[in-house]
């Protein structure tokens, strides 16, 4: 039996900042077209995974495979080029552009041979591109907003608009739904899936919502002090006895 | 008709405006334009770094390689051409940007303004000491000839006007191109957030180091149009207050509008001449006061004036509307 191919397999991860172990001996894979979600307390090292397999910090021990590539201590831009895109907890948007701009940067980076010293920056595919992915996350009708004037909540979605213009294997969200507000969450994320349908993306999100993660992940790994304490389908972990007392906090 | 044409056309129609108004023109205000002219150049290169979001306080060293180039060039090996000369220094600043972009595509803010200063200082104390190439009292550089003609005492003036503003026509126009194309929008970007620009996957250090060399190749080419207009050349030129002008011109403009830098260097030749001309002592406090209104009340520069900020295409903004509206419909249908 031939062994199940692995987008991410992250081996043994190690990262210290001086005394503190940020994260221990983390090991997962994570097979094409899975939705994980990473649950945890603040501090639990969900965040440091994510930077780890994004390239924000280096490792200090352990391996990262993309697609059984070695991509171990490559920086943002090399793994973002390998097909590894991410949101950010905190949306990282080029705040004085507009939506439509924002996009159209991320896609001229996508497209091979888009970037040129002469070639004008509002070539009209690219646009039509451009507006098609604001449309994608219903964000179409904020094309020509400077960014700095837009909500939280259509930052978020632009921020994830942005990462998903380089067509990626895997996308990382960090707390895609933190700061929108209990109503707005639901409908957020079946808009970010609803965009990424049909593309058998792989998808690691960060969340807290518990409700969340039982609606829309298929496998949850929950993190404590650095370290994996569960992983499985959300009936499973949730109800762990180490999540719950560790993470969800309901231990009875 | 595209959009790079249609400026083309402009910027060849204005130059050709300029050039017949030029002929009216007193022989000091001819000197003048053409200063503002060569400097201008060299702040251009300083608006394509604006744009990245780093400011170079030592834009001196590229000016002094260009004209140290050029007059060298003219001096030692007899060239005499005056278009070949602008090319040398142009190329020469372009190289030395070429090794120190790297470097300094590394820092940002004072760190990147600093290290710049530095550079430039540094090749200010070398050519203090060097006596090969005249010391602290520099070098006179002969006139040269243009495109095979001779320029002689009477139309020098007029010359040396006429190729400082096609050049600088001809960099500006290039300049705009860039600032417009896709290039362009990533500086624009990395100055608003490098984080994210990373995170696409393309390299912020690159795309900053390239902005240097181009800044510095413009530093070059304006170093060696004024050695060829002033006909001498001294270590001044890589001095701390030269490359502070240049910042001067620079924030006086703003990054909106690349034209917009020979207004500003127009200006601060101006106000330079006349506060030197009656109040001799004291020219610096009126240039000083003239930038502190300047930040006071245009805050972008004076290019911010009539420079409108890139929108999207008309055609890509109706497709926009379109697209808002047929979400609105779907989402009252679904209600």
């Amino acid at each position: 039996m031939t062994p199940q191919p692995y987008v991410l397999e992250a081996d043994r991860l190690g990262k210290t900042f001086g005394a503190l172990v940020a994260a221990d001996n983390v090991s997962l894979q994570v097979s094409a077209g899975q939705r994980v979600c990473l649950i945890g307390s603040n501090g639990a090292g969900k965040t440091t995974f994510v930077n780890m397999v994004t390239g924000y910090i280096k490792p200090s021990s352990g391996s990262i495979k993309l697609d059984g590539k070695e991509i171990t201590g490559l920086g943002p831009r090399q793994i973002a080029q390998r097909g590894v895109c991410r949101s950010f907890q905190i949306p990282q948007l080029c705040l004085e552009m507009s939506a439509a701009e924002n996009i159209l940067v991320a896609l001229t980076v996508a497209r091979r041979g888009a970037l040129s010293f002469w070639r004008g920056a509002y070539d009209a595919g690219l646009c039509d591109e451009a507006i098609a992915m604001l449309e994608r996350f219903g964000l179409a009708g904020h094309a020509e907003r400077p960014v700095s004037e837009l909500p939280g909540g259509v930052r978020k979605l632009l921020d994830i608009a942005m990462a998903l213009c380089r067509d990626p294997r895997l996308i990382l969200l960090d707390e895609p739904t933190s700061g929108v507000s209990v109503d707005e969450k639901f409908s957020m994320m079946d808009t970010v899936l609803r965009a990424m349908d049909g593309s058998n993306l792989t998808t690691l999100f960060v969340e807290h919502d518990m409700d969340i993660v039982s609606t829309y992940a298929n496998r949850v790994v929950a993190f404590y002090s650095g370290r994996v304490i569960a992983d499985g389908t959300p009936a499973e972990v949730l109800v762990d006895a180490e999540v719950k007392r560790y993470v969800t906090g309901n231990a009875k | 008709m595209t959009r790079s044409l249609q400026t083309t056309i402009l910027y060849a129609a204005a130059l050709a405006v300029l050039l017949l108004v030029g002929l009216m023109l007193p022989q000091w205000l001819l000197f003048l334009l053409t200063m503002a002219a060569s400097h201008g150049v060299v702040g251009l290169g300083l608006i394509v770094m604006m744009r990245g979001g780093v400011v170079s306080f030592g834009q001196g060293l590229v000016f002094a390689i260009g004209g140290y180039v050029a007059g060298l060039a003219a001096t030692r090996y007899g060239i005499t051409d005056a278009v070949v000369l602008v090319l040398l220094g142009c190329f020469a600043s372009a190289l030395a940007g070429a090794i120190a972009g790297p470097l300094l595509a590394r820092y940002r803010s004072i760190f990147f303004a600093m290290l710049t200063l530095a550079l430039s200082m540094v090749l200010y104390g070398i050519l203090v000491k060097s006596s090969g190439v005249g010391g602290s009292d520099g070098f006179n550089v002969p006139r040269p000839s243009m495109l095979g003609l001779t320029i002689n005492e009477t139309n020098a003036d007029y010359a040396f006007f006429a190729l400082s503003s096609a050049i600088a026509t001809l960099l500006t126009l290039l300049v705009t191109i860039y600032c417009r194309s896709s290039r362009g929008l990533l500086s624009m970007a990395i100055r608003d957030n490098e984080l994210r620009v990373e995170y696409l996957g393309t390299s912020v250090r690159a795309a900053m180091a390239i902005n240097f060399v181009i800044a510095a190749a413009l530093g070059g080419a304006g170093g060696a149009l004024t050695v060829i207009s002033l006909g001498h050349i001294d270590p001044n030129f890589s001095y701390w207050t030269t490359s502070g002008e240049f910042v001067f011109m620079a924030i006086l403009a703003g990054h909106a509008s690349a034209p917009a830098v020979f207004l500003a260097s127009l200006l601060l030749e101006l106000v330079r001449s006349f506060s030197n001309k009656y109040f001799p002592d004291t020219w610096q406090l009126a240039l000083g006061l003239f930038l502190l209104l300047i930040i006071l009340f245009l805050p972008k520069g004076v290019g911010s004036l009539w420079a409108k900020p890139e929108r999207l295409p008309r055609q890509a903004a109706e497709k926009a509307q379109a697209a808002a509206a047929r979400q609105r419909a779907a989402t009252e249908a679904a209600q």
